[in-house]
Order: structure tokens, then C-alpha cells, then sequence
């Protein structure tokens, strides 16, 4: 139920890229909204709200979660980790592969790539192709992109042995 | 047959003006459609420089450093990369020393800054061209003038510019001599064999940003104190607000206030003759303004409003019977008539006929629709993602009643645009809601209100009938049954215009309220499948080897004189037989099956190859062959991205992509229940080049038409049946498994 305007916002204590950040948000607040409005995170995407495209995939405790559909109340201390925390300077070794096969075309599903890409890899450093499909496939490119990622998980993996 | 030489004559006093730059260096303003007034200077001062008599500059710093200010939205067709990359190569730079920024649009004057039909490198080839070489030239101008010497002794390459003794200068160190030379005429360009930074593989300019998740889409723009709107929209085409109820949203935490909006473009609308991208709407609109995205999202949920039909709402089921009335009609506009098809068939051994249907579809962008504007009484300040900038902001003056000089579009990247974002609609929304408010506003789309008030690919129908007589094809007609509009320029001119004696292209439209418009390859996008199904089935009948029967049509073609024909038979000969070649066509192993479709479209030839595999009683599309000639390629790597995600877009959306109405209501509205393409159903593309020294043609969007259409040849090698209907995995009959769509 959505709060009403007598209640006033509560306030988080949320644990993004290293930092801890104090927001105010309604209890129900998707935490990609969090990330994007009220912390100037816009590098996570939203593309359906309804955790079917994987645009707004962050890591909570390494694992890829839809922030899209994770409410801010339910993420208490856990470590988010966005595409702005994945290194300081786009150096991981999946971003430098993204990068090296020159993947993006509009580009804006592709933090959502990356950080399912990278959860997925630092659990499965030496995938098969198809285990690659599995793991993106719940990621949607509008711009068809996928001959490309698949070439960049792959490309990540050999430069993360 | 165009060519590389210079086949637009520039006026080269109007196009191209340098002038100094206060902060030192030089700023060359370009135009790259020509359209800029003779008098027209570009500004000293950076912080002035406009789009309104050029569409383009180029900034010499005193260190070298060159800085290209890129004209054309970028849309994912990775012209930011390619065009900058065609002006680096004249002005002979390493590309390292290249920076590219995105240009804004200044209203006082227009000139084609638009992104669309795969002619942004067609038309700014030569202009592009002419800018690099020109700029060169009076660098070199200037450096001889410094040595005392003749210009004709002294070379640049590289960024650097040696005399006959040895001696080097770089660039920049003559920039602000150059700044004041007389622009040069009749400057020489390139050898093609000479080039070093066309033809190569340059990463997208803006990957770094993209991968390290920095702002540069319009979701991500942002300026102090802007709030958040989102709209509520008829839920069904044709209907109109009677009245809401907001008192529920307004007390949902973070909504600041309800309005409504609409009269301005319903007055606009009585009153003007408007633009064709100005899609406008006459009903009222409830406009939910938050502090935060998720608030207004809410809050709009938490509306009530009354809706009344104003006009009736209609079904797919309605569309089909309509667009069949209309194919079984005689209602029909002719676009191009040889001969008497009519003869034709009543002459004929043999007459086959097939017609192929196809849904509306929605663009789906994977940003959703949104924009943002800030209005005062001095400026309309509006910012985000739109293909057709200047037709915005035509469009806001008009419907605002405000000066269009008042105007300043900033354009930020687009997650995509597939011909969605030609259309205004988001622009004009937030205008009369900034206009209203008064405070910076950005206006945000849902997913559901992405997809269910879009402006879809209409669905159409096309018949096809054909005359066989003594082993040959002795008539063809092409009758076209669509929603809101037909097929336009060149497309009834298409092969096999011209290759049969008699052959006719009919159309016929029903106007609906629902909204449709261009969508990636507009008309070509379905009707390349009808066709290249067509042939399939054609040489079937006519005992013909599918690939000879294309071969020796286009052998008819040869050396015409119709101007009306642009493809090129020797150009798709070209493609076809290297397919053929790279496919392994005819040599498939057991339990792969092959389609094959060549079609030209957009200027591009290409040629491609279906392999596909029944696994579990349904298809899987294995590898994609496919062979474009575009001319010269400009960057190979963006090239590829354009022409795989072109295949597997095409094929994701001829066998998935399905859009249905009830009673005016879209039955899907999120990828839920609207399936798009996903990673493990895209087959690999394997992608090869024509090589050749003609002017380049765009890629962003003629591989999508073929690929249906291969898939479906390739159905029909795969199962004995022909599937006659987008998207193929409805067809019941064929598919006895029924399908989920796989979720995410
Ligand atoms: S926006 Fe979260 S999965 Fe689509
Ligand atoms: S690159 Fe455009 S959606 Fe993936």
C-alpha cells in the first residue's frame, strides 16, 4: 500500500559502493530509484520496473539483483555495488572486455550487461558458451547486441584467469 | 552509380567560415547540408557557438588537440564515431588527437539534423569530406606562408605539417594564422587507397562513459530543483478525459501537485496544417508532478479518471477484416505500372497468389520515452533524447505561442530510437506542462506507458500475384493494404521493378486512431519477408533454382534507363554470389536448413543466409550469413554492430514480435507479455563486406528487412511448410508445441 502524506519519509542508512549513504525515501521505493534520484547514481538504467529486461541489474552482497524491484526498506545493511563502484576507473576486467569487443550500440542496457556479466563470472570463472547464454539471457538488448556480449563475457573470462 | 568523386557541388563560401577563437585557436563551422545563409559568421567565444547557420564545427586548439562538434543525435547507428572519423581522415590526424562532442541545436535558422533512414553518413559524406581536406589546406596555406615558401612543397600528414628542407610544424602551431586565410576552393581529397583511419575499427567515442555508468542519456539529465512528471494517458486510442479524481494520488508521499494538460495541442491541432512528426494528441492529460520519479509513477497509479470514446474503439480483429476488404477491393492508388499485368495473367500457364500479414509493433526502446524542459519568460529550455530537434522545436514554439528563437534544444544521447523517437509526442507534453508549472520538469514514461501509447509499425497486409508462362515470369503485381498510409518514395521501384515485362505495385489504407508511424526500415521492414518468400515459392513453381531465377532477373535490369530503379543488378548480383559462397548454400549438414533472401533497401545491397534447426519440434535460427555492400565501409567495427544487430533484431521481431488491440486497448504493455529476442535465441552473425571504392550508404537499418524473410525460406526448407503470417512462432498449425515466452 502506497504510504499516505502523514507519514513522514523514513530515512536508510545504505551501503553503496563502499560508502554509507543516508537517505529519505517512502518505504516502498524500488532501490533503483534510490540510486538514481536521490543519490545521483544514474549509471544503473530502468527499463521495465518489473524485473524482466535486467537494465537496472546491481549487486547486493555480489549477487545481480533487479533494483527495480528490490524496495529500499528491504535492503538494510547489505553491500550494493552499482557500475559506478565496479572499479574506479573501468578498469575490471569485464568492462576493459566490453570495451576491447566495442559492444555497446545505444549503450543503455549495458551497465545492466556488465553487472550481470560480472556476478556471474566471479562465481563461474571459466564458463561454456552456453552457460554464458543462461546467464544473460535475462537481459534484454534492444539493440541486439548479443553475438557482442557473449564475445566480452568470454573475452572477461580469459583476461580474469 | 554514385562514386567517390564529388557529385554535390558545394558552394563552398557558404558552407564552410573559420574564425578565431578568443581562448585561442581555431573554430571552422561547417554546414553540412549546405542549407546556411552567406552571411552567416561562427562565433569567437566557444560558449556562443550555435547550430544556426552551421550544423557542425571543428576546433584547432593551440596544442593540437582537435575537438569535434558532432551534429547528428546519436541514436545507437554510431555516427558520433563514424562521421567525426570521415573528417579526421582529411584533415590527416592520428585519431587519437580527436575529441568528439555532441552538438545542441540553435533554432534561429534549421538545417537537417535529423537522425533517421540511414542517411546521415549518405548525406554527409562529401560535406564531411570537403570540411577535412579544406581545413588541411589552410593549415598548409598558412604554414607556407610562415616558411615563405610554395603551399606545393609542403605535405601534412599526421597531424603534422614538413616542408621541402625538413622542417615541421605542428597544427596548432599555425591555427591562428590559418584563422585568417581566405578559404580555399577546389580543394583535392583523398585517394581512397590512401586512407588510414576510414576502413579501420574505432570503439564508439562514448564507451567509456557507457561502461563506467556515467550520465549521458536523457533519464540521466538532471538540474537543480527539477521535478518529476508522469502522465496518464487514455488507456484506450479513441478515447477522451471526461473528468479525474486526484485526491488519492496527491497523498501519496512525494507527489507535489496534479494538473492537467491538453488544450494547447488540441487548439494547435483545429488550427494548423502540423508536421508530420508532430504527433499530437487531442484529449486532456492528468499529469502527476513528484519530487521523485517513483513518486510520480505512483501517484498516477493512484489516479481516477473517466474516459469517453470520442471516436470508436477498434480490435485487431476489426484491422483484419478491414485490411482484407481492402486487398479483395478495388480501391487502390497505382504506384508504378508496366505493361498490362492484367494480360499478363490471363495469358499465363500458371498464376500464383499469396498475401502475408503482419501486427502492429512497438519500437520498445530500452529507454523509455522522456524529456525535459524548463520554461521561462525569456528562454524554453528542452533537453533529451529526440531524432528530429528542429521539428520540436517548431512544433513547442507553435503550440506555445512563443518565438521559436526563444528555443534551445540540448540533445542528449538516446537509448535507442528505431524511428520512435522522429515522433514529438513526450516533447509536447513536457512543454505544456513546463509552460504550466514553471519550474524545470522532466517528464518520465513507464514501460507500460512506453509500449501502450506508442506510435507502432502499422500492421499491413500485402498480396502478391504472379505470371508464369513458358518457364518465365511474365507478371508480377504488388497490392499493399495498410493502416494509416502506404509505401512511399522509392520502394514500389524496388527489384523485381524492372525485371518483369508487366508489373504493377497497388496500395490502399484505412485510417485508424491508433497511432503508427516509421519503424526501423519503414514498409521494408515486413514487406522484404513477403517478397523473398514470394520468390521462394516462385521458383518452386517455375522449377527455377532459387538463386539463378534472382540471378538472371537482375541480368534484365542490367543498363536501364529508368531512373526511377536505383538498386543496382550488378550490386546484388554481387551480394547474392558471395553469399552463396560464405553460406556453404546448398552444402548445409544433415538436420540444418538453409533460407536465402537478397533485397535492397535503404541504398544498401545485401545478401543473407538462414541456418536453422528444429530442436524440440521448434525452431532454433543457428547462424545468420549475411554480405553488405554500403559502399566504403567507414568504421568496420561499428559497421558489424550495425548489421548484427540489425539480423537479429529483424529476426526477433518477424518470429516473436506480435501486438494486438481490444477495443482500442493494447494487450500487452510490458515484456511480460511482449516478447522480444534474448540471448540464447539469437543466432551468430557472420558479417562480410563488398569491398569497393563507392560512396558510403547507411547501416542502420537495411540487414533488418532481409532477415525475416530468410528465416521464413528457411522455415519452409526446415518443415515443408510456408509460414504466411508475422510473428511465425503463432502459427499453430506448423508449431504443435506451444510456446511460453521465456522470461527474464
Ligand atoms: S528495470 Fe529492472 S529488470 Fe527491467
Ligand atoms: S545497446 Fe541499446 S539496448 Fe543494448
Amino acid at each position: 500500500m502506497t504510504p499516505k502524506k502523514s507519514i513522514y519519509m523514513p530515512t536508510y542508512q545504505l551501503n553503496v559502493n563502499g560508502k554509507v549513504h543516508s537517505v529519505e525515501a517512502s518505504d516502498n521505493t524500488p532501490l533503483l530509484w534510490v540510486l538514481r534520484d536521490e543519490l545521483n547514481m544514474v549509471g544503473t538504467k530502468f527499463g521495465c520496473g518489473i524485473a524482466q529486461c535486467g537494465a537496472c541489474t546491481v549487486h547486493l552482497e555480489g549477487n545481480a539483483v533487479r533494483s527495480c524491484s528490490l524496495p529500499v526498506s528491504t535492503v538494510g545493511e547489505k553491500k550494493i555495488t552499482t557500475i559506478e563502484g565496479l572499479s574506479e576507473d573501468g578498469s575490471h576486467p569485464v568492462q576493459e572486455a566490453w570495451k576491447e569487443i566495442d559492444v555497446p550500440q545505444c549503450g543503455y542496457c549495458q551497465a545492466g550487461q556488465i553487472m550481470t556479466a560480472t556476478a556471474f563470472l566471479a562465481k563461474n570463472p571459466n564458463p561454456s558458451d552456453e552457460e554464458i547464454k543462461d546467464a544473460m539471457h535475462g537481459n534484454i538488448c534492444r539493440c541486439a547486441t548479443y553475438n557482442r556480449i557473449h564475445k566480452a563475457v568470454s573475452t572477461a573470462a580469459k583476461k580474469m584467469v | 552509380m554514385s562514386s567517390t568523386s564529388n557529385n554535390i557541388k558545394f558552394n563552398r563560401r557558404a558552407f564552410l567560415r573559420t574564425s578565431s577563437l578568443a581562448s585561442g585557436g581555431l573554430l571552422i563551422g561547417f554546414n553540412l547540408f549546405t542549407a546556411c545563409r552567406p552571411e552567416a559568421k561562427p562565433p569567437v567565444n566557444l560558449a556562443d557557438l550555435n547550430y544556426s547557420d552551421f550544423n557542425a564545427f571543428i576546433k584547432i586548439a593551440k596544442n593540437g588537440a582537435v575537438t569535434i562538434f558532432s551534429p547528428n543525435p546519436e541514436i545507437g547507428q554510431g555516427v558520433k564515431t563514424s562521421m567525426p572519423m570521415i573528417i579526421a581522415e582529411e584533415l590527416d590526424l592520428p585519431w587519437n588527437m580527436v575529441y568528439v562532442e555532441q552538438g545542441h541545436l540553435d533554432t534561429k535558422n534549421y538545417t537537417r539534423q535529423v537522425a533517421g533512414g540511414s542517411q546521415s553518413i549518405r548525406f554527409g559524406w562529401d560535406a564531411l569530406r570537403q570540411t577535412g581536406a579544406t581545413a588541411k589546406q589552410m593549415l598548409i596555406n598558412a604554414a607556407a606562408d610562415k616558411w615563405g615558401v610554395d603551399a606545393s612543397e609542403i605535405k601534412a600528414s599526421e597531424g603534422i605539417i614538413t616542408n621541402a628542407a625538413g622542417e615541421t610544424l605542428g597544427y596548432g602551431d599555425v591555427v591562428e594564422e590559418a584563422a585568417k586565410l581566405e578559404v580555399p576552393e577546389n580543394v583535392a581529397l583523398k585517394d581512397p587507397k590512401d586512407y588510414k583511419i576510414i576502413g579501420t575499427d574505432q570503439v564508439n567515442v562514448d564507451i567509456d562513459k557507457i561502461i563506467t555508468g556515467q550520465p549521458l542519456f536523457g533519464l540521466d539529465y538532471k538540474v537543480d530543483g527539477m521535478v518529476y512528471a508522469s502522465v496518464l494517458r487514455p488507456p484506450a486510442f479513441g478515447q477522451e478525459l471526461v473528468s479525474f479524481d486526484a485526491s488519492a494520488a496527491k497523498e501519496v508521499l512525494g507527489v507535489i501537485d496534479v494538473i492537467e494538460i491538453g488544450e494547447k495541442a488540441k487548439s494547435l491541432l483545429s488550427k494548423e496544417e502540423i508536421n508530420w512528426t508532430a504527433q499530437l494528441s487531442g484529449t486532456g492529460k492528468v499529469v502527476v508532478i513528484a519530487k521523485n520519479t517513483w513518486a510520480a509513477l505512483e501517484g498516477k497509479k493512484a489516479l481516477k479518471a473517466e474516459w469517453k470514446e470520442a471516436s470508436p474503439l477498434e480490435s485487431t480483429d476489426f484491422h483484419d477484416k478491414k485490411l482484407n476488404e481492402l486487398l479483395d477491393g478495388k480501391e487502390f492508388a497505382t504506384l508504378r505500372k508496366d505493361g498490362d499485368v492484367e494480360k499478363a495473367f490471363s495469358q499465363a500457364d500458371k498464376v500464383l497468389e499469396r498475401t502475408y500479414e503482419s501486427p502492429f509493433l512497438p519500437h520498445n526502446c530500452m529507454e523509455p520515452m522522456n524529456f525535459f524542459a524548463n520554461i521561462t519568460d525569456d528562454e524554453i529550455h528542452l533537453a533529451g533524447p529526440i531524432q528530429t530537434p528542429e521539428d520540436a522545436a517548431i512544433t513547442v514554439a507553435e503550440l506555445l505561442g512563443r518565438d521559436v528563437t526563444d528555443i534551445k534544444v540540448e540533445m542528449t544521447r538516446m537509448g535507442g530510437g528505431f524511428g520512435r523517437r522522429l515522433y514529438g509526442d513526450f516533447v509536447y507534453e513536457v512543454a505544456e506542462i513546463a509552460d504550466k508549472i514553471r519550474k524545470p520538469v522532466k517528464m518520465i514514461s513507464s514501460r507500460e506507458d512506453d509500449m501502450t501509447t506508442g506510435v507502432y509499425r502499422p500492421a499491413i497486409k500485402y498480396r502478391i500475384k504472379a505470371a508464369i508462362k513458358d518457364g518465365q515470369l511474365t507478371g508480377y503485381q504488388l497490392k499493399e493494404a495498410a493502416i494509416n498510409g502506404n509505401m512511399y518514395g522509392l520502394i514500389p521501384n524496388f527489384f523485381p521493378a524492372g525485371a518483369v515485362e508487366n508489373y504493377q505495385v497497388d496500395v490502399a489504407n484505412y485510417t485508424s486512431n491508433i497511432t503508427t508511424g516509421a519503424w526501423r526500415a519503414p514498409y521494408t521492414n515486413f514487406l522484404a519477408y513477403a517478397e523473398q518468400s514470394f520468390f521462394d515459392e516462385l521458383a518452386e513453381e517455375m522449377d527455377a533454382d532459387k538463386i539463378q531465377l534472382r540471378l538472371d532477373l537482375l541480368e534484365k535490369v542490367k543498363g536501364t534507363t529508368d531512373e526511377r530503379i536505383q538498386y543496382s543488378p550488378e550490386r546484388l548480383q554481387g551480394v547474392i554470389k558471395m553469399a552463396v559462397d560464405k553460406s556453404g548454400w546448398g552444402s548445409a549438414p544433415e538436420g540444418t536448413y538453409q533460407g536465402f533472401v537478397a533485397y535492397y533497401c535503404h541504398n544498401t545491397h545485401v545478401a543473407e543466409v538462414a541456418d536453422v534447426q528444429i530442436q524440440n519440434g521448434l525452431p532454433v535460427v543457428k547462424k545468420v550469413t549475411c554480405v553488405v555492400d554500403c559502399g566504403i565501409v567507414v568504421n568496420r567495427t561499428g559497421a558489424i554492430n550495425q548489421v548484427e544487430g540489425g539480423v537479429v533484431d529483424g529476426i526477433g521481431h518477424s518470429m516473436y514480435g506480435n501486438y494486438a488491440f481490444n477495443k482500442g486497448v493494447p494487450e500487452a504493455s510490458n515484456y511480460d507479455k511482449y516478447r522480444l529476442i534474448r540471448m540464447k535465441e539469437a543466432p551468430v552473425v557472420e558479417t562480410y563486406f563488398i569491398e569497393n571504392e563507392l560512396s558510403p550508404t547507411g547501416l542502420g537499418e537495411p540487414t533488418l528487412p532481409p532477415a525475416g524473410g530468410a528465416v521464413a525460406n528457411a522455415l519452409k526448407a526446415a518443415t515443408g511448410k510456408r509460414v504466411y503470417k508475422q510473428p511465425f512462432m503463432l502459427d499453430k498449425e506448423i508449431w504443435k508445441v506451444t510456446e511460453k515466452p521465456v522470461l527474464g
